[in-house]
């Protein structure tokens, strides 16, 4: 059994005359529409203004931290940085990253859809994203918000005055985006499968992207709750909370972790999935073990809702609980240990090219796989007593959020951005790119590793002076890890007025998505199509093509 | 070579070179052990680094298309995958054992330590000794001795860190939670909050300061206040009239407290209860909590009357209480001079959020 697939010549591909893009024309018809394609890039353009700006504020950050003492800010400023930092890329930019965009974009296809089940409320969940973006605008506005990200209890609700309220309205609404978002993708995938398209037949993508949707459902109403009632404990004190009223402050935090442990397997499988699609694509080979990385990720799911406790083992709870949560933990670790190992047999007598998109998957395995394992120190109960609250866990979760998943954003930016715009983006300067990010980044968060095991606390505007050189260096990789992500930004607008046309296949993947026109037309597919063939059936592809050239001839 | 670079940037080399850690100091018995397992750790992350490193690379300069034209399509192995589970999962299996041990090891104390409250509050720690040293900002320990500290907040969540022994725990508003440790190496560490709790949260830091046990003598001689938190402790249940009813006569209204510090008492809901630093701060603030079998629920609360160091003089008093003598002789002076002016003589006062309620009328003789 063996493969060649050639590339097509692209100097033949033309643009097609009539797609989801120049179906309709004018704002409205974008702000009205119901095209999950369209939805998708209205997705795409705001979740790339809130990174931006969320950017701004990692670089105000490093800036601060450049010198020991609070100098270029005072320390409520700072504080209010790193609280918007945190809001902005969590709640704004990591949770609907890939979902929202790619996902958006691709789920209806691949599973041979003409969109995804609900559209009208697909176009209300970019609404609701918007109104809360808006509203964490307005909050940041007036003056931002201090809580840090985590909005942690009673500080949150008796001893700040800056504006909880609105950010924490603006997540709730932010919220219910993700739970549409969720939902929509829950009932496609469920009920709008082309014939012929089993479970068993769906790209990996599709299947991480379920677990992500369960999670997003079942988890995100609980993080509105908690902070419905945080607004009432500001707003009229209902005390639940409140140690003076008998209220508890460390049910806040089971709460909050409830949901937000489970958030970044929220953020974290939709990249699982890109990465699947994009390794099998660019070593023309089916993903190595297809039922044990799908039901990974659906393990991850499952036990990514009992490990919440994990961030509370300092926090005085009982010390058995501790253990429980700290067993599950480790569970939790082996299925992700389980895809790095299929991902990098995949490669195995695959033909591989090295695209961007690849460069950028192999970041990911690279430094998922760093941050992958230093969650096991953070899981092992004892050693997470000295490393929680550092810089050790802002480098890890850094590394799971940044080094992954945006990683795998950007990975898959480039693989679909000819499908979805109909043009290549420009092959040599985003591989430069794809490795100053690496460079950057690597710079960038890890001397804050040491960092944390030398203690130096998280949040903090001043720091003893013996921690100077790693924090220079790490400010450092900051502006070269920022180079990367506006060289991107630059060049892929670039690439839509002057980039190489692409054809429907130009990477000759074997996804439904691959097999009809780039840009798709309004409806996806001429025809629904009938799926005959396994997912990353890369000779049913070489068949197919031979029989077109024949055709052709 | 200095001449070649600006002195700023060279004096920052310099810096670097002489002054580059990657650890901290070990300066506890807990420091050794937590080194070891996160050796551990950095080591099996470098095999599976280095393993999956290799796998990347080493296929990738394999099978890259120009020498590998054909791919081979493989489903995929049981066995491999089986594999790649198993290792991992057993590998996972060590770290959450030794990271258990570790944790039982940091968090429960030894029964011998000598015990330091600690009340955090934004944004300063203060330290209190039962030999009535009050420190802020700071920690006396002496060395080679195990220490437990016995930690509340005041407002929000602190976080009591000390990076050099690798101990911390979250100092938490309304309850107590405790951290051991004993100091192995003379010197002066860091204290860090490292929970953030507003504003200042990176100036609420301090020091702790390890001394022989000489020296440590010297300074607890040199720098109490004179009453130890006992002593605070028994003028602020005078003043506050605890006496009145806990006085331990035979009919007294409220239970007796001599000697009743980790005993267990059975509550009127028929429940056993440990008598400890918890169980007496919730017993003043939120009487009705448990309430001892045998007794009437009338004590009244004293939420919001009494500082966080207040509770802690009464526990520290009642913790070593071991006869009534001097409560029944309290309460002989105390029908004698009226409540208020012993207050008002008493440098207890401070320790008083609003005044104390007037002693309740009817107390047996």
């Amino acid at each position: 059994m063996s493969t060649i697939v050639m590339l097509p010549d692209q100097q033949t591909a033309s643009l097609p005359k009539r797609s989801y893009l120049n179906e309709e024309y004018g704002l409205k018809s974008w702000l009205l529409t119901g095209d999950h394609k369209r939805i998708a890039i209205l997705y795409l353009i705001s979740i790339t203004i809130f990174f931006f700006i969320g950017g701004f504020f990692a670089g105000m950050i490093r800036l601060e931290l450049l010198t020991p003492p609070s100098d270029l800010m005072a320390a409520d400023t700072y504080n209010k940085m790193f609280t918007m930092h945190g809001i902005i890329m969590v709640f704004l930019f990591l949770v609907p990253s890939v979902p929202a965009t790619i996902g958006n974009f691709l789920i209806p296809i691949m599973v041979g859809a003409k969109d995804l089940a609900f559209p009208k409320i697909n176009l209300l969940s970019w609404y609701l994203y918007v109104l809360g973006g808006i509203l964490v605008l307005a909050a940041l506005t007036l003056g931002g918000v201090d809580t840090g990200w985590t909005f942690t209890t009673p500080l949150s609700t008796h001893y700040l005055n800056t504006h909880v309220i609105t950010a924490g309205l603006a997540i709730f609404v932010a919220g219910f985006s993700s739970i549409f978002t969720g939902l929509n993708f829950i009932v496609t995938i469920h009920r709008m499968r082309a014939p012929g398209m089993t479970w068993f037949r769906l790209p990996l993508f599709v299947w991480s992207h379920y677990a992500a949707s369960v999670l997003m459902v079942l988890g995100t109403p609980v993080l509105a709750i908690t902070l419905v009632l945080v607004i009432l404990e500001r707003v009229i004190g209902i005390g639940v909370f409140d140690p003076a009223k008998g209220g508890d402050p460390l049910l806040f935090q089971h709460l909050f972790w409830f949901y937000s442990h489970p958030a970044v397997y929220i953020m974290i499988l939709p990249g699982f999935g890109v990465i699947s699609e994009v390794i099998s694509t660019f070593s023309r080979k089916r993903v190595f073990g297809y039922t044990a990385v799908a039901f990974s990720s659906v393990a991850i799911a499952v036990f990514g809702f009992f490990v919440w406790a994990h961030h509370m083992f300092i926090m005085g709870v009982s010390n058995y609980s501790a253990l429980v949560f700290s067993l599950l933990t480790m569970l939790v670790a082996v299925p992700s240990a389980i895809k790095i190992f299929n991902w990098s047999f995949t490669l195995y007598k695959g033909s591989i090219t090295f695209e961007t998109p690849m460069l950028y998957a192999f970041g990911f395995i690279g430094l998922f796989t760093i941050g992958g394992l230093t969650g096991v120190f953070l899981g092992s109960m004892g050693m997470d007593i000295h490393l929680t609250e550092t810089y050790f866990i802002v480098a890890h979760f850094h590394f799971v959020m940044v080094g992954g998943m945006l990683m795998a954003f950007l990975a898959g930016i480039h693989f679909w951005w000819p499908k979805m715009t109909g043009r290549m983006y420009p092959e040599g300067i985003s591989k430069l790119a794809a490795l100053t990010t690496f460079i950057g980044f690597n710079l960038t968060f890890f001397p804050q590793f040491i960092l944390g095991y030398l203690g130096m606390p998280r949040r903090y505007a001043a720091y003893p002076p013996e921690f100077q050189v790693l924090n220079v260096l790490s400010t450092a990789g900051a502006t070269v890890l920022g180079v990367g992500y506006v060289l991107p930004l630059l060049y892929l607008a670039w690439s839509l007025k002057y980039g190489k046309i692409a054809g429907s296949n130009p990477w000759q993947a074997t996804g439904l998505e691959w097999q009809i026109q780039s840009p798709p037309l309004t409806t996806n597919f001429v025809e629904t199509p009938v799926v005959d063939y396994e997912a990353y059936d890369y000779e049913w592809l070489a068949n197919k093509t031979k029989h077109e050239v024949q055709t052709v001839g | 070579m200095h001449y070649f670079i600006s002195p700023v940037l060279w004096q920052f080399l310099v810096n670097w070179l002489t002054h580059f850690a990657l650890f901290p100091p070990e300066a506890s018995s807990i420091a050794p052990y937590a080194d070891a397992l996160y050796f551990f750790l950095i080591l099996i992350s470098l095999v599976g680094m280095a393993l999956v490193l290799a796998l990347v690379t080493g296929f990738s300069i394999l099978y890259r298309k120009e020498r590998n034209p054909e791919a081979t399509q493989i489903e995929g192995s049981t066995l491999l995958e089986a594999t790649w589970t198993i290792i991992p999962l057993a590998l996972f299996m060590v770290c959450f054992v030794w990271g258990a041990l570790l944790y039982f090891r940091i968090y429960n104390p030894p029964t011998n330590a000598m015990n330091i409250y600690i009340v955090g509050k934004q944004w300063m720690w203060k330290a209190e000794h039962p030999g009535g040293q009050h420190e802020i900002n700071a920690l006396h320990v002496p060395l080679g001795r195990p220490v437990q500290l016995t930690m509340i907040s005041q407002d929000v969540f602190h976080s009591y860190s000390i990076p050099a022994f690798r101990v911390k725990r979250e100092v938490i508003p309304g309850r107590y939670t405790t951290v051991w440790f004993t100091a192995t190496q003379p010197g002066t560490y860091h204290l860090f909050c490292t929970q953030y709790c507003g504003t200042l949260h990176s100036e609420m830091i301090g020091e702790v300061t390890v001394m022989k046990p000489e020296e440590y003598q010297a300074w607890t001689e040199g720098s109490t206040s004179g009453m130890s938190l006992a002593q605070n402790g028994e003028r602020l249940f005078a003043s506050l009239g605890c006496n009145a009813c806990h006085s331990g006569n035979a009919g007294a209204r409220g239970p007796n407290l001599a000697e009743s510090y980790s005993t267990r008492v059975q509550l009127t809901s028929g429940s056993y209860a440990m008598v400890d630093d918890a169980f007496l701060r919730d017993s003043i603030l939120n009487p009705t909590m448990h309430t001892t079998a045998g007794y009437a629920p009338i004590m009244p609360t004293y939420q919001g009357q009494i500082s966080e160091e207040g509770l802690i003089d009464l526990v520290e008093y009642i913790k070593k209480l071991n006869t009534n003598y001097r409560v029944q002789q309290t309460l002989n002076t105390s029908q004698i001079q009226s409540p208020v002016q012993n207050q008002a003589q008493s440098p207890v006062a401070t320790r008083v959020q609003q005044p104390a309620p007037a002693a309740p009328a009817g107390v047996k003789p």
